[in-house]
């Protein structure tokens, strides 16, 4: 099986043709979304960082808007930052120029404003889509497809049908040659055992069990119980009960693949196969890293129904719960309630996601890409706004 | 709504001591509660919304809650067979910010 896809200059493929317009910092956000509403063929990514943070915290803003920069869906892109920002920004555009593609940058001080700097913008990002809409898509193989592993709004049934089913179509991409991608750290907590023995070495088992002792111990370290946080209040109506039983459903979803490497939030990997990459659960940061390390697609299992997706990147979403899929249709792209109404058997669902993924991934559009419901997003940071 | 196998609550493996409903469930019914390719009936106590657990057994106050096979948390009260396990009767063991400022409270 193949899909069709944009090969890149550095060798990887893009599931989508856009030119991204991306706010180095939250004060270039206004001039962002104008440039993007009035240009067809482009995509924003705004955000809330990129100034007064601990150099740590600056260091990730950098890194993840380099990611999202280098991320194969876009063609071009157009950086617009205000000028005094804290993020790097011409390394930013250097690093994101070293994967052979176009990037053009505005700097709305120099250019005098937001009136001039949109105007300029418009210009800038009119010709960056003459330029990406000559790149035709072409046959590519599985092994190119970068999956992210999302579940949210999560309920019991979620544990049940919908993450199970997206682990099948997790390894089917794994088995082909491809690379899934598990976030969502504060999701491991109480499953960490499972996630460790799946892992390819003891070193990668350790590194999981330290990423889940930080992220906990960031909880903790709030003096409370993080009950109604994690699990969310929506979540316990559910049936949820405790942050356990919500992690055993959620690392369903990996699958049963080995994993072979853990990375940083925004790292891109640098193997194949199933990795974990540190994030926290909520959708606006977790979608982001994904985004950032290079993932093509993202499966999004749901049980009560979360509507985003991304700005660049298909988000599907696969639910078992019935009211939802009836409810919240115009958001849901595949359903999988099939399996306890016993007219489907779990494999046979896990295949044809599956097949949905790779249409999807060859261009027909999620319900998140129709509706337009993706552009709260944010970079996952650590420290304080000082 | 009627599963292929008819069953009302799932139960994931023999080693758990709560099922989840597959559907609302009255109280004063027999719940049939498959885990494999077994049913048992549990007479329903209480009311169990759709996606919430109940007990399978007898559960003690201070026992393991399983799930999956795994340990989700602890019972705080005795939850009878039958009846709604939740966060009314079940905490959490992980992420406890609370025990531990309690327990650095204690120790000064």
């Amino acid at each position: 099986m193949q899909f069709k896809g944009y090969a890149r200059p550095n060798g990887r493929v893009g599931t989508r043709n856009y030119v991204g317009v991306l706010s180095t910092v939250v004060c270039a956000n206004e001039v962002v979304d104008r440039i993007s509403r009035s240009v067809t063929g482009t995509a924003a990514f705004t955000h809330h960082q990129g100034c007064g943070q601990t150099p740590v915290d600056l260091a990730r803003v950098n890194r993840a808007l380099v990611g999202l920069g280098r991320n194969p869906n876009l063609a071009g892109v157009l950086l617009v930052g205000l000028g005094c920002e804290g993020v790097a920004f011409e390394e930013v555009a250097e690093e994101i120029r070293a994967s052979g593609k176009r990037v053009e940058c505005l700097v709305i001080q120099e250019e005098g404003g937001q009136a001039r700097s949109v105007a300029r913008g418009h210009l800038l990002a009119q010709e960056l889509v003459a330029e990406a809409s000559r790149v035709q898509p072409s046959l590519h193989p599985i092994s190119d497809l970068v999956l992210g592993l999302k579940c949210g709004a999560s309920d019991t049934t979620q544990g049940l049908f919908a993450t199970p089913v997206v682990g099948i179509a997790s390894d089917m991409v794994v088995a082909a040659g491809g690379t899934s991608v598990l976030g969502e750290v504060t999701e491991f907590i109480g499953a960490e055992h499972i996630l460790a023995r799946h892992a390819r070495t003891p070193e990668v088992a350790e590194r999981i069990l330290a990423l889940v002792k930080r992220m906990e111990d960031r909880a903790k370290s709030m003096g409370c119980d993080m009950r109604g946080g994690q699990p969310t209040g929506g979540n316990i109506k559910g049936g949820l009960t405790t942050i356990e039983e919500k992690s055993l459903g959620a690392i369903a979803k990996a699958g049963t693949a080995p994993i072979e490497a853990v990375y940083e939030y925004g790292e891109s990997p640098k193997v194949r196969g199933l990795v974990v990459m540190d994030s926290p659960g909520r959708e606006p940061e977790i979608l982001t890293g994904l985004a950032t390390a290079g993932c093509n697609l993202i499966a999004f299992a749901t049980g009560r129904g979360a509507p985003q997706g991304f700005p660049f990147v298909p988000v599907v979403k696969i639910t078992g719960n019935v009211v939802t899929w009836t409810k919240l249709r115009d958001h849901m792209d595949c359903y999988v309630g099939t399996i306890m109404e016993g007219t489907e058997s779990l494999p046979s669902a896990g295949r044809r996601l599956f097949g949905e993924l790779v249409e999807y991934a060859s261009g027909r559009l999620t319900k998140a890409e129709i509706s337009g419901y993706s552009n709260s997003m944010d970079i996952y940071v650590t420290g304080p706004v000082i | 709504m009627e599963t292929r196998q008819g069953i009302d609550a799932v139960m994931l493996t023999e080693a758990d001591n709560v099922a989840t409903a597959l559907r609302d469930l009255a109280q004063g019914e027999e719940a049939r509660v498959g885990v494999g390719e077994r049913i048992f009936l549990v007479p329903v106590r209480q009311g169990i919304a759709f996606g919430h657990k109940l007990a399978v057994t007898d559960i003690r106050s201070g026992d393991a809650i399983r799930k999956y096979g795994e340990v989700i948390g602890r019972a705080t009260r005795d939850i009878p067979s039958g009846t709604h396990a939740h966060v009314q009767n079940v905490e959490s063991l992980r992420g406890r910010g609370d025990l531990e400022a309690a327990r650095k409270a204690h120790a000064v």
